[in-house]
């Protein structure tokens, strides 16, 4: 019996909280309390947990979901869609990144669809979920309709590349260059790709996972307490 | 090239030649040397760097315009001036902690960033239908005022920056009177940090009720006078009527919401189209205007405070039937496990409380120790909430992960969008005209740059 692994420590499976079938996993926690390198008297250092992202969904969606997905996939074939998502009432879209800019004209321009207002794009950066690291999910509004939809693309860290939809959605250029600027994602046939919040010569990308939060020592009475991202924390 | 004598004397104001043309650093009442300057060039063009520095410009925020005469060929926006890391920095921080966070983007909406956020959290957490009644109704009560502090702000600076002065100081003096309010109830009178995820952090204190009836009062006899000095005033008509002209199909294009939006006629409000908190129970009309100019979104503020008003009244209403009603959501595993008090050092936790968890309950204490330094966990997915701020559509949106802090956050803010619309709204106006149509969209920069 190691040390590490009591035997009657259930704890040390691969999985610790199995994730649901389909569910995307996009990390994996160790321990308790951010201990590391040092010797874990907590007694949950061999916990494994799974991080996982709900995973797709099954038919039937509900409400309009399925009219909308099914009229969808008739107009841009049933390639351009990975996964069909329903969770806490919203609907999400998994695009192949190759196929976002035809998505989002049909999704604009068809009668049926008609998602007219381009809300935002916001950049999610998953640091061990390999070939997926970076995501960027688009918000979509259809005044006509009364309905939102989400479009989330995902993109390697190695090619961190996707298609711009500013050409079919004027309102996606600034939020296209916070994305870049804070994730470092390339939106290809933007037509001026720069940094917006950042200084135009900053080094990194400061919204992704590897990128420290900096800060310095907090000094009170004495006693000394790192900043916020060196602090030992739950995790 | 001679330089004039203005230049010289003036050490902040000096001129440079550069590979790019002649740079002038132009500090106000030296425009004769720029003129002089470019004397045996008259055709070149000026880009003028308006900002960041610059009072009229809302803020931190950048212009570069350039010039024909007094004439905006082409403007550009640039911001980040204000960037803090909000979003980065609340990853680092528990679910509930975020809220502070928030509170501080657009620091003219306080309330709107802190429910949109909270609205989040509580739809990732399943706990939407949970929120007890009064905390909604708290809420709403605290978004109106929001919306006629952030309007009568609106206005204000709107006036201050075409000169209407007055405009100026009655504006902030019923600001005041807002942030009176603000004060009363949640003891601060910006950065509230009094939305939380599971309701609100206190209950009403006592006699709120009649400061905000007396508040009503006051504004249904001054509100008026906006109209009365503005609404027909030839100057001030003058000056924002036909300017910062945006249609719908441009609204639509550049995703403008608000009263931008409602500038073109089209009654599109998120409060009626989908409502949250309660908004469906309330009455109260959405104002358009059709003439889609800064006029228009002046005259939408102005009502829009009314209307605001009259959903305030029915708060007050809703708030004196539900005396001592919970305020916070009844799952101890989410609400902030102590009654918070006003000390002599502040809020915090109160007296009973401390006494409870310190001397009468080892349990308590581990749960309050676990709730305060731990926070809650909130189950693993996205969510996001749009609600209807002052300025348009402000959502949320939230990434967790299953832990106790949120793996992603991020503030769709309809200042940022909407800043993309001003060269639109400017080029081929005068340069005068492009300062009325920032006020007429009202941007802050916290928001846009977070």
């Amino acid at each position: 019996m190691s040390e590490h692994q009591p035997e009657n420590l259930p704890a040390t499976s691969p999985a610790g909280d199995a994730a649901t079938p389909g569910a995307e996993v996009v990390d994996q926690r160790q321990g308790m309390f951010g201990v590391r390198g040092t010797g874990d008297t907590s007694g949950f250092g061999g916990l494994r947990r799974q991080v996982a992202l709900p995973g797709g969904s099954a038919r039937p969606y509900g409400t309009w979901y399925d009219s909308a997905v099914d009229h969808l996939v008739s107009l841009v074939g049933d390639d351009a869609i990975e996964k069909v998502l329903v969770d806490r009432d919203e609907l999400t879209l998994h695009i192949h990144r190759g196929r976002l800019v035809g998505v989002c004209r049909h999704l604009r321009d068809d009668e049926a669809l008609r998602f007219e207002f381009f809300v935002g794009v916001s950049g999610v950066h998953f640091p061990n979920e390999t070939g997926r690291e970076l995501h960027v999910v688009y918000h979509l509004l259809s005044i006509t309709h009364n309905r939102r939809v989400r479009l989330e693309v995902s993109a390697p860290d190695a090619d961190p590349h996707v298609p711009s939809v500013v050409s079919v959605y004027p309102s996606a250029d600034w939020h296209e260059r916070e994305t870049w600027d804070f994730f470092g994602i390339v939106f290809d046939g933007h037509p001026a790709l720069t940094r917006i919040l950042m200084p135009d010569d900053w080094p990194g990308h400061p919204q992704r996972k590897d990128y420290p939060l900096g800060g310095i020592d907090v000094e009170y009475k004495g006693a000394v307490i790192p900043p916020p991202d060196t602090r030992r924390s739950y995790n | 090239m001679t330089q004039t004598r203005s230049t010289q004397s003036d050490p902040y104001a000096t001129t440079r030649d550069t590979i790019e043309g002649k740079i002038f650093t132009v500090t106000g009442q030296d425009w004769d040397s720029v003129v002089a300057g470019l004397s045996d060039e008259p055709e070149e063009r000026i880009v003028v760097n308006m900002g960041p520095q610059h009072p009229s410009t809302h803020g931190v925020l950048r212009l570069i315009l350039e010039l024909d005469g007094e004439t905006v060929t082409e403007a550009r926006v640039g911001v980040g001036y204000l960037h803090t890391g909000i979003e980065k920095n609340m990853e680092f921080r528990s679910w509930t902690q975020g809220v502070t966070y928030v509170t501080r983007a657009d620091y003219l909406m306080p309330f709107h960033n802190e429910t949109a956020y909270s609205l989040g959290v509580e739809r990732l957490l399943g706990i939407t239908d949970e929120i007890p009644e009064k905390a909604s109704v708290m809420r709403v009560l605290l978004m109106e005022l929001n919306r006629i502090a952030s309007h009568l702000v609106a206005i204000a600076t709107g006036g201050m920056e075409i000169g209407a002065l007055t405009v100026m100081t009655i504006g902030f003096r019923e600001r005041e009177m807002t942030l009176d309010l603000f004060e009363l109830i949640t003891g601060l009178r910006m950065n509230h940090a009094f939305i939380r995820p599971g309701g609100v952090a206190q209950d009403l204190p006592p006699g709120a009720l009649d400061k905000i009836r007396e508040y009503v009062q006051w504004m249904h006899k001054h509100l008026p006078e906006y109209a009365a000095l503005c609404n027909a005033n030839p100057i001030f008509k003058a000056r924002l009527q036909g300017v910062g002209h945006l249609d719908l199909a441009g609204c639509m294009a550049f995703a403008l919401s608000g009263p931008v939006l409602r500038s073109t006629g089209y009654a599109y409000d998120l409060r009626r189209a989908q409502p949250y908190c309660g908004y469906e129970t309330y009455d109260f009309d959405v104002p358009t205007w059709d003439t889609m100019d800064a006029y228009g979104r002046f005259r939408i503020r102005l009502q829009e405070m009314h209307e605001s008003l009259r959903i305030v009244e029915q708060c007050a209403d809703r708030l004196a039937e539900l005396d001592g009603a919970p305020v916070m959501v009844a799952d101890k595993k989410v609400a902030w496990p102590s009654r918070l008090a006003v000390g002599t050092d502040g809020m915090g936790n109160s007296l009973d409380h401390i006494k409870h968890i310190m001397g009468e309950s080892m349990e308590s204490l581990i749960h309050h120790f676990k709730l305060v330094t731990e926070g809650f966990r909130v189950p693993a997915g996205q969510a996001y909430v749009p609600i209807e701020s002052p300025r348009g559509e402000l959502g949320c949106h939230l990434v967790s992960d299953g832990g106790t802090k949120p793996y992603r956050a991020h503030l769709r803010d309809p200042s940022f969008g909407h800043l993309q619309a001003l060269p639109a709204m400017c080029e081929g106006s005068m340069i005068a005209d492009v300062i009325v149509a920032i006020a007429s969209l009202d941007p802050v920069l916290g928001g846009v740059d977070r």
